[in-house]
């Protein structure tokens, strides 16, 4: 099961699960997705030990998806 | 790390991008400004007591300038990675637990007992903190300035954006951030709370292994 996460004060929200075989499911978290970028968060996928990788699109096939708060100089 | 440009990259189009020559170029200007200014001190202690045994009171002054103004820099350094804002113990928990998924298992018990996470990367050996992050190269410590722009988060969930934001593009990450001091590790370590010291350890270890 596929999860669409966002970090936020709670320490983090579930926002949708998907199946690569639940279309339903899927367009759910893409409006989902969608409706999270335009508040300004960015989508990322862990992809193991030191690797992640920013998406504009939910992919189908990531077993999770990271919504972020954008970073800045301090 | 993978390739894609950090998207936070686009707020700040007049930054060259900080790659391996960048730190390299900085580390030489930091060494050299450690050099101009505590030199000229030291000199004129020298000079004093030289012309003027009397004078050796004024020369302790010189020499103390040339000790604390250092010792300043390398504070404003170490104090990227101190904890700071709201500490949110009500998402905290969750926060580490999820930060925890994030990082292997010697990472994550480094993190736990420091506050600090370690993160390998080309140019160095990160740590990140809830608003900075040190790098550690085989001859310096660069010290960056970077933090999430939600304060409120958990300190937890703002390590974890910093750490993804670097894991997604390593140089992007060096390039939002502020650059805020290079120097020695001995430097740093001294002034790093005692707690994060291990986490400055572990990784002179790992960049010199």
């Amino acid at each position: 099961m596929a999860r669409l996460v966002r970090m936020d004060g709670s320490g983090h929200t579930k926002l949708a699960e998907w199946t690569a075989r639940d279309d339903a499911a899927f367009q759910a978290a893409v409006e989902e997705f969608g409706g999270q970028l335009e508040l300004g968060y960015i989508g990322t996928v862990p992809e193991g030990p030191g690797k992640a990788t920013h998406v504009r699109e939910l992919p189908r096939d990531a077993e999770l998806v990271i919504m972020r708060r954008p970073i800045a100089g301090g | 790390m993978t390739g894609a440009a950090l998207p936070e990259l686009a707020s700040v189009p007049w930054r060259q991008r900080t790659d391996e020559r960048w730190l390299r170029r900085w580390g030489r200007i930091w060494g050299a400004w450690t050099v101009a200014y505590t030199v000229p001190f030291i000199a004129a202690g020298i000079v004093m007591i030289a012309l003027e045994p009397l004078a050796a009171p004024v020369a302790l002054a010189a020499f103390a300038h040339a000790w604390i103004i250092p010792e300043l820099y390398a504070y404003r350094g170490a104090s990227v990675v101190r904890p700071k804002g709201p500490r949110n113990d009500g998402g905290e928990p969750t926060a580490q637990g999820f930060l925890g998924d994030l990082l292997g298992h010697q990472e994550r018990e480094v993190q736990r007992a420091t506050g600090l996470a370690l993160q390998r990367g080309k140019l160095g050996v990160w740590l990140v903190g809830e608003a900075g992050a040190l790098l550690v190269t085989r001859r310096r410590v660069h010290c960056f300035c970077v933090r999430t722009t939600d304060p409120e988060l958990p300190p937890s969930d703002r390590i974890a954006h910093l750490l993804l934001a670097l894991r997604e593009d390593e140089e992007g990450f060096a390039t939002v951030a502020n650059h805020a001091f290079a120097g020695a590790a001995w430097r740093v370590r001294r002034r790093l709370p005692k707690r994060m010291r291990p986490a400055l350890t572990a990784a002179r270890g790992v960049a010199s292994g």
